[in-house]
């Protein structure tokens, strides 16, 4: 097991490794809901909040039930009931409790429920082996990375919405392109730590 | 053996764990009682259990809003008005709307939440589309290429529309057909028979639908039509009313005249209805007979070539020549045209230069 301190996993999970622009999770929400810096706060907020919580859940299923049972293979499903029951929970809970952070954060719930960054962050701490400390810092780490690019995205976005983009081009077209450019970006921080 | 009863065991153990918590939740926290959806300031009105989307809730109630993404906020189509009880707009609906649509309360209904009785305006025909399954009851011959035919709705076994409105006829696989369409007529009867619908059909040489109309169709034979659409329909003004028609443009018209026959409509009414010779007309009993029942109505065909032999004595000439003549300086009237787009250009410049304004000319065409 690689004993890395939580906060370089952390620091990791946002710039060197970055869920959505080195491994591509999580595109769906990132095209779609990315024409608006507001909407992608909400959204951003709302992954960092799961991700981070469904990690460290996630852990405590796998190593205190999957693990001494010998279930361990079943991982993907259970990740997925535990990922979809919290972020239902959760919903139900911020709608009755309260309106404005539902409107800000709740109504984005469903649309991250069956989102692979979300699984792909649990899967991700399994395989790389990590503690209950480091998976919760991997979450949210992941979490950040994942609200800082859709943020960016939309702001770009929010920019080119004024120019000349080639009809052939205008919308998903160009935003995937834009998405490379903030990949490749991205790369260039993978010089100062590297996790796997 | 033993491995396959603990997984079981455990995994059901974990979702039962998760499923109690969210039914707890669901019982206790999301428990918004009884909600009203008033539909178009009391047009429909009905109560549902609180906490689910709008749309479903419409859905539920066999009032379908158009919507592509199936409830995401991907596509933008399921746009409603409501004035009361949908809560602060969201982030989610603000990229669909226009500024316009947001001060206008418009609203995407798979994003809203039933939570409190809810007010909301819907457009009128939204009420009442639907697939109709009918049985041919008659076809009838009105000329030698155009046809009438009348359908008795089976399920559902009535239909609200206005009077002017379309369907759509499905056509099924035949001959040399192999895909089953759908093409648009208008009814030719009126809102007052609910449990018939009726078209005037014209054979086109080549044309699918009609042809399967005119050389296949058989009383007794099941028909499918959805509908009813349209914007062609008498509007409720005192104006004088100028209708024309041409060929099988006079389904709607016929219609429209029934109803005013039934309304004993005071309104002044000409029809000017066009034909290329005599043997084109038809219905002329009926207009002879909706002459005697609506208090101030007139009927005018016009022929454009009659043959020596036929003897013609009314108007002759194209019907935009007839209605040049005959509809001189109508400012204050109203105009309701149906047939070919040629035919209806031709005749709104005729009527725009007498005086009708544009906002006054409703017209069915034919594509």
């Amino acid at each position: 097991m690689v004993e890395l301190n939580p906060f370089v996993i952390m620091f990791a999970a946002v710039f060197t490794n970055n869920i959505l622009l080195t491994n591509y999770l999580g595109m769906c929400p990132f095209l779609s809901v990315s024409r608006e810096v507001k909407a992608s706060w909400g959204l951003g907020f709302a992954v960092i909040l799961v991700m981070t919580a469904t990690t460290t859940l996630n852990w405590l299923v796998y190593t205190y039930i999957l693990v001494p049972t010998g279930l361990d293979h079943f991982w993907y499903i259970i990740f997925i009931i535990v990922i979809a029951a919290f972020v239902q929970l959760t919903e139900i809970i911020i709608e009755k409790t309260s309106p404005v952070l539902y409107v800000n954060l709740g109504i984005f719930l469903p649309l991250i429920t069956v989102n692979c960054a979300i699984l792909g962050a649990s899967l991700f701490m399994i395989i790389r082996g990590y503690g209950l400390w480091q998976s919760t810092a991997f979450g949210f780490g992941a979490g950040v990375g994942w609200a800082m690019a859709i943020v960016a995205m939309a702001g770009i976005r929010q920019k080119i919405a004024r120019s000349n983009v080639p009809p052939a081009l205008a919308g998903p077209g160009i935003a995937l392109i834009i998405a490379g450019f903030m990949a490749l970006a991205f790369v260039g921080f993978s010089g100062m730590i590297q996790v796997q | 053996m033993q491995e396959i009863l603990l997984s079981s065991v455990v995994i059901g153990a974990i979702g039962a764990v998760l499923a109690v918590f969210l039914e707890l939740a669901d019982r206790f926290i999301a428990n918004y009682g009884e909600c009203r959806i008033d539909i178009n300031d009391g047009k429909r009105e009905f109560v549902v259990e609180g906490g689910g989307h709008l749309l479903a809730a419409l859905g539920s109630q066999k009032i379908f809003i158009p919507s592509a993404c199936g409830g995401r906020g991907s596509c933008g189509y399921c746009k409603v008005r409501a004035s009361s009880g949908a809560g602060p707009l969201l982030p989610t609906e603000t990229p669909w709307l226009t500024p316009e649509e947001i001060a206008d309360e418009v609203r995407l209904s798979c994003q809203i939440k039933v939570r409190e009785d809810i007010r909301i305006r819907i457009p009128d025909e939204l009420f009442s589309i639907r697939e109709y399954t009918g049985q041919v009851e008659k076809i009838e011959d009105l000329t030698h290429d155009i046809k009438e035919i009348r359908i008795r709705l089976l399920d559902p076994d009535s239909i609200e529309f206005k009077t002017g409105q379309y369907m759509q006829i499905t056509v099924p696989e035949y001959g040399d057909v192999d895909e089953s369409v759908y093409r648009a007529y208008s009814m030719s009867s009126n809102e007052y028979d609910t449990s018939h619908v009726e078209f005037i059909i014209r054979y086109v040489p080549e044309g699918i639908c009609t042809t399967w109309v005119h050389r296949f169709m058989t009383v007794g034979e099941k028909v499918v039509l959805n509908g009813p659409y349209g914007e062609f329909y008498l509007r409720d003004t005192d104006r004088p009313i100028i209708m024309i028609a041409g060929g099988s443009g006079m389904a709607p018209i016929k219609g429209m005249l029934q109803k005013m026959a039934e309304d004993r409509n005071p309104r002044p009414a000409v029809f000017f209805f066009g034909a290329a010779t005599v043997a084109d007309l038809y219905h002329l009993d009926l207009m002879a007979d909706l002459q005697k029942r609506i208090p101030d109505f007139k009927f005018v065909s016009a022929v454009s070539s009659p043959k020596p032999e036929e003897k013609w004595e009314g108007e002759t000439g194209l019907i935009t020549e007839v209605v040049d003549r005959l509809a001189k300086n109508v400012p204050d009237s109203e105009a309701y045209l149906c047939g070919s787009p040629g035919m209806i250009d031709a005749c709104i410049k005729v009527l725009t230069n007498n005086g009708m304004p544009q906002e006054q000319i409703f017209y069915d065409k034919f594509s």
